[in-house]
């Protein structure tokens, strides 16, 4: 029996991809960490602005360039309204997490990080937020620690934490939701813990921004970052928000068209926020894509679709737990809605290769968390990552693939 | 499940109870190669005197296929030339890709992995390992060469 209430099946028929089959067999599609489906709104509006009103922004006098225009700064507000900014002129477009953290640690780094500075992380973090700070850390002689992660729960070390808050680093950059455990950390406790020490703070939304709510004004962060491929929108695009004065007092981290007030020979002066972090020309159909594709999550409700996706997780953790060699990862209680895990004796990819036979999606390897799986003594584990379109049924051909992979290896 | 092509059990086997697994001692070549898309890692050591694997191990992990591709590789390869390990890997090489035939033999089983490109990596790691052990290409990095023994 659930205790959660899933959502229902019939939204499945907004993603056209999910009615096919593979090897034969129904899909489906438990890989939404890496990257969640569309909806056919979201690939409508894409065609609709290329077949109607594909123009450049902000430059062209013209009837194209206005509805354009328009279009891209609606969906600046939509972005702000979805994560309760304060104003569009704190959300930049991006092209995702990982770019919107490089414009943090080029930017804000080159203005606030010297030697000897300490950036923390936490060790659960996605590459996407380790390997920017590593080098900033090259280039100014900062040093990086990191909050530790405690057993197989991976959940974080909060003393270790505490302590290191006190040493003052410039600045806490964490993962809300971990990609590789399904750990939730307390990202309002932490940002109000960081800001009591004058700690900067930086939060990977990557996998929470399409899953749960999200206020960035009661999380209390100086940035907020995520993709929209993740939240059902497009590719190749995301967003930044960060708090007015920092942005402000920001330089620009890449020249061009379209973030500048006045060129001349010797000199430039810069737009303000945001204009002053996009140059050159932006994925305009993709920031109207991931407008539409926000208020579709929206509308579903955001409390609903965790129980959702969370409810799913913690059912499938529950079953798969009851395979012989089983090792869970994640923590026991408050899971977000992934599960990865690894079968003794069977590699991952073996585990993946497997149940893409029966049609079923999984993710297997080191989830660009290398440094996390070092530490568990793993290579890589296997992943089942749920969102909205996802059913308890299909829980129950995921577990039962893996008992059949664990037999299949065992015989 | 229709996985024969992938999971013979002739990989099945190897991959449980992996031949020449372990360190060499007195080798002259070590090379430790690296699948960074998932993390597997592995060590290949030859001792080659007179040019000819005398002998042939390797350590690390990694899944079923990239196992046992390492296993039957050091059995095929002990003992032989290095010149004709050397045509061996590229008759691998190839054969995996769907660019030639397989050498006849256990080594065939490899072929299975053509339809799954995905994992030709995993089949190819120790071959890799063996190409570079064998001075086949210039050295990317991390190969480590003793002359002594």
């Amino acid at each position: 029996m659930q205790a959660f209430r899933p959502l229902g099946a019939e939204l499945r028929s907004d993603f056209p991809v999910l009615d096919q089959q593979v090897r034969g067999k129904p899909l489906i599609y438990l890989d939404n960490a890496a990257t969640t489906q569309k909806p056919r709104r979201v690939i409508d509006a894409l065609s609709r602005f290329y077949e109607r009103d594909n123009s450049n922004v902000h430059r062209g006098l013209h009837e194209l360039s206005n509805r354009a225009t328009a279009q891209y700064e609606e969906a600046r507000e939509r972005v702000a309204r979805y994560i309760g900014a304060p104003s569009a002129e704190t959300i930049i477009f991006t092209r995702g997490t990982t770019e919107g953290i490089n414009l943090v640690a080029n930017s804000w780094g080159a203005r606030n990080i010297g030697p000897g500075d300490g950036i923390l992380l936490t060790e659960m973090e996605h590459h996407s937020n380790i390997v920017p700070w590593q080098l900033l850390a090259e280039r100014t002689g900062a040093r990086i620690d990191w909050v530790p992660v405690i057993g197989d729960e991976g959940l974080p070390d909060a003393a270790a934490l505490k302590e290191k808050l006190e040493r003052r680093p410039k600045i806490f950059a964490f993962v809300h939701v971990s990609n590789s455990l399904g750990v939730v950390n307390p990202a309002a406790e932490w940002c109000a813990m960081a800001r009591a020490h004058g700690v900067a703070t930086l939060v990977d939304g990557a996998q929470s921004a399409g899953h749960m709510p999200v206020d960035v004004r009661e999380i209390g962060c100086d940035f907020f970052v995520f993709s929209g491929h993740k939240t059902c929108g497009p590719t190749g695009i995301g967003a930044l928000y960060g708090r007015a004065e920092m942005l402000e007092a920001m330089p620009p981290w890449q020249g061009g068209g379209e973030m500048i007030s006045r060129v001349g020979f010797d000199r430039t002066a810069f737009k303000a926020p945001p204009h002053r972090f996009e140059a050159g020309t932006p994925d305009i159909a993709g920031a109207i894509g991931l407008g539409v594709a926000l208020d579709y999550v929206h509308d579903l409700g955001r409390d609903r679709i965790f129980e959702h996706d969370a409810g799913l997780a913690s059912d499938a953790a529950e079953r798969l737990t009851g395979i012989p060699g089983m090792r869970l990862l994640g923590p026991k209680r408050g899971r977000a809605g992934l599960v990865s895990f690894a079968l003794e004796g069977v590699h991952a990819h073996d585990v993946v290769s497997l149940a893409n036979e029966e049609g079923i999606a999984l993710r297997g390897g080191h989830h660009c968390t290398q440094p996390l799986m070092r530490k568990l003594g793993l290579a890589s584990t296997a992943r089942a990552s749920f969102y909205i379109y996802n059913t308890p049924a299909e829980v129950e051909r995921l577990v039962e693939a893996v008992a059949k992979i664990q037999k299949f290896f065992q015989r | 499940m229709n996985l024969s092509e992938l999971y013979q059990e002739i990989i099945l086997d190897h991959a449980r109870r992996p031949l020449n697994r372990g360190e060499l001692e007195n080798a002259t070549v070590t090379v430790p190669a690296e699948n960074p898309s998932c993390g597997d890692e592995l060590t290949l050591q030859l001792r080659v005197a007179d040019g000819r694997i005398e002998d042939v191990r390797f350590t690390g992990q990694g899944c079923a296929i990239c196992m046992a591709s390492a296993s039957m590789m050091t059995r095929a390869i002990k003992g032989k030339p290095s010149a004709e390990a050397g045509a061996l890997f590229q008759q691998v090489h190839d054969g995996v890709q769907g660019r030639g035939e397989m050498p006849k033999g256990e080594i065939s089983a490899l072929g299975g992995v053509r339809e799954f490109p995905q994992r030709v990596k995993c089949a190819l790691l120790a071959w890799e390992a063996l190409r570079e052990a064998l001075g086949l290409r210039k050295s990317s990095g991390g190969v480590v060469t003793t002359e002594e023994g």
